[in-house]
């Protein structure tokens, strides 16, 4: 009898069970609107199908670059001249190009050197534009005006022409090709940065810290590099593409990466004489450029409309 | 003058102000060299004393703002001497400066840009005694947090928050606890209301009120809005384009003001009864450009009193009665 009836719903257990349920959906409604910055900026970019789309594709370039030993069928410095420029199909799925190498396994481990060179010179330009950028922002006045004057005689410049001629005094190899690519991309993130601190810098929370004796560096650490975080992320994603490209257009000039290694300049170079022979080669090589810059491209572009806060209601 | 007023004038005085100027370079040319100069301060002068709340009104762009600024020196002014605790602050270099102006605070008018967006209310809070590194262990540090939070009425709950989340008042109250967490003895309040609404309006004056009474706080209270200042003032004083008008406790300022200008500004405070309507004055013109001020006194331009000797001399300033100072050639004898 007493089972039954503590299982029969009585008005008062409906009452509590209605209140509990308020109380977690206030909870969760308290909790919601507690959230962080990113939290709210990756709301807004999984929204966008095409940036989650791109995201994915990143996501599985890195994948394919870090474990390109794993993932490649053949060896791709491994030479085959009895089998030469075979067409796609077969054993070798994209065929081989003009020393009977995989191309597959060429392209993909072709992708680790652009992705490193991508990440890895962008790292640089992001390190040297960021300071650049804060020194002549937040100092201004003489500073200001030889840092401005250095990012106008670096921007001034064809950007590949200047390439060439850095690359040519380091001399070619994958290293150099890192430098030369970072020293010449941190004028963008500069002038970038430089714009961002002098908003920030008049910003009444900066001079609150200044009241309070605050020293410039924890101004820099503390104010100024977090307000400027989604800066730095649009234009390195950004970035990342522009770097590819030169990679394979100074690869593809003889002044990139140095054969055997496979890079993906320097094999669409290779292709030029095959062209007719094996279309693939330089079909299938020019496919995965266009996929990966497009890709960073685009995450870029969503990127930028999940961070940038005027975006936001 | 009432007893509140007497009381004041007998307490420390925390903040003496003399002859303070600021004049801004305008630069042009094609050497950019100096063309002209914008007077944003000229010639102010005035006491401040311990618990006391010390007004600086008058319209947008006489120079009042930029009076608090000098005197924290967060714009260096041009001449003058600005005594705390009767040490001069002006001529402070380096670490002693730093040292002496954690005794003076600023609170903003813009409560949605005082607070840095990726900082949690609870380091914005602490931010000024992480910098001076007072407590040595975080727990003590999250308890003067804490302590202050409460004291300025927000919920605990809000520490891990930001600021975005907040609504005008809430972040105004954090700026608050910013600016009182050092224990300061003079806070700089630049119209710490003006952009919020009525009703906060209220809750943030009694708050900085409550504060005043339970930490002996002098403020000095910087505002375009009669009413809020006739709320919170012990001593008023009012400037038009960068030049002191007239000077007085509050009682003497609103019960017997003196100035032309002080009785058209207060006659445009909006009331509720219409009687007034008839005989109210309101001012003619423009306020003049602060580059090319008027010759004599600033406000003969618009002085429905101006005289020929309004235009070619400057009015000093006199002690009408004890305690009231006025700029003003009306009551020069």
């Amino acid at each position: 009898m007493a089972l039954l009836r503590s299982d029969a719903k009585d008005p008062k257990t409906q009452d509590a069970e209605r209140v509990a349920r308020a109380a977690s959906e206030a909870a969760k409604k308290s909790r919601k609107s507690s959230e962080s910055y990113w939290q709210v900026s990756w709301r807004i970019f999984r929204k966008n199908h095409v940036g989650v789309f791109c995201l994915g594709i990143v996501v599985l370039l890195v994948f394919v670059a870090l474990f390109a030993g794993l993932i490649a069928p053949f060896d791709p410095d491994a030479i085959e001249l009895t089998n030469r420029l075979q067409g796609p199909g077969g054993s070798h799925l994209l065929g081989t190009d003009e020393l009977g190498r995989d191309i597959l396994s060429r392209i993909i481990y072709g992708c680790r050197i652009s992705l490193s060179v991508g990440v890895v010179s962008q790292a640089i330009a992001l390190f040297i534009g960021f300071f650049a950028g804060v020194i002549a922002g937040y100092f201004g006045g003489k500073v200001d005006t030889v840092i401005s004057f250095v990012i106008q005689v670096f921007s001034s410049f064809p950007f590949l022409l200047f390439a060439i001629v850095v690359m040519f005094v380091l001399g070619p190899g994958l290293v150099n090709l890192y430098v030369a690519l970072g020293l010449l991309m941190w004028t963008t993130t500069a002038r970038l940065v430089r714009g961002d601190v002098m908003r920030l810098k008049e910003s009444e929370y900066i001079q609150s810290c200044v009241l309070s004796g605050g020293s410039s560096w924890r101004i820099i650490t503390k104010h100024l590099l977090p307000n400027c975080v989604s800066t730095l992320i649009v234009t390195s994603t950004l970035g990342i593409p522009n770097a590819i490209m030169s990679e394979a257009s100074l690869s593809f000039l003889g002044l990139g990466v140095q054969p055997p290694t496979s890079s993906w300049g320097a094999m669409i170079s290779a292709s030029q004489p095959y062209i007719q022979v094996n279309p693939t080669y330089s079909i299938a090589t020019g496919v995965a450029i266009i996929i990966t810059v497009m890709a960073f491209n685009l995450l870029g572009d969503a990127l930028r409309d999940a961070l940038d806060p005027k975006m936001r209601s | 003058m009432s007893s509140v007023a007497e009381n004041v004038n007998d307490a420390r005085v925390v903040l003496e102000v003399s002859g303070l100027v600021k004049r801004f370079p305008i630069k042009g040319g094609l050497v950019r060299h100096e063309i002209g100069q914008v007077h944003a301060v000229e010639d102010v002068s005035f006491v401040v004393h311990e618990g006391e709340t010390f007004s600086i009104v008058g319209e947008s762009g006489c120079g009042k703002s930029t009076t608090g600024k000098c005197v924290l020196r967060l714009i260096e002014p041009t001449s003058g001497s600005v005594k705390l605790d009767g040490k001069e602050f002006t001529t402070l270099t380096g670490e002693d400066l730093t040292r002496e102006r954690r005794k003076m605070t600023l609170i903003f008018q813009d409560p949605y840009s005082s607070l840095n967006p990726r900082m949690t209310v609870g380091d914005i809070i602490a931010e000024p005694i992480d910098i001076a590194g007072i407590y040595a262990t975080r727990e003590e540090r999250d308890a003067r947090v804490e302590q202050i939070m409460e004291e300025v009425g927000l919920d605990l709950a809000f520490k891990n928050r930001y600021p975005h989340e907040f609504s005008g008042g809430q972040r105004q109250r954090i700026g608050i606890a910013r600016a009182i967490v050092m224990q300061p003895e003079l806070v700089i309040c630049d119209e710490p209301v003006s952009a919020l609404d009525v009703s906060v309006q209220a809750k943030v004056i009694n708050l900085l009120k409550q504060l005043q009474r339970e930490m002996g706080l002098a403020y000095v209270f910087i505002s375009h809005d009669l009413s809020v200042v006739k709320h919170i003032s012990d001593t008023v004083m009012v400037m038009y384009l960068g030049h002191e008008m007239e000077l007085a406790s509050k009682e003497e300022l609103f019960g017997n003001p003196l100035h032309p200008y002080t009785k058209a500004l207060l006659d445009v405070i909006p009331r509720i009864r219409s009687e007034r309507v008839q005989d109210k004055r309101i001012l003619e013109g423009d306020v003049p450009s602060p580059t090319n001020p008027p010759s004599g006194c600033c406000f003969h331009t618009r002085c429905p009193f101006a005289t020929d000797r309004c235009k070619s001399e400057v009015p000093a300033k006199h002690e009408v009665t004890p305690g009231h100072f006025c700029s003003c050639h009306l009551y020069d004898n």
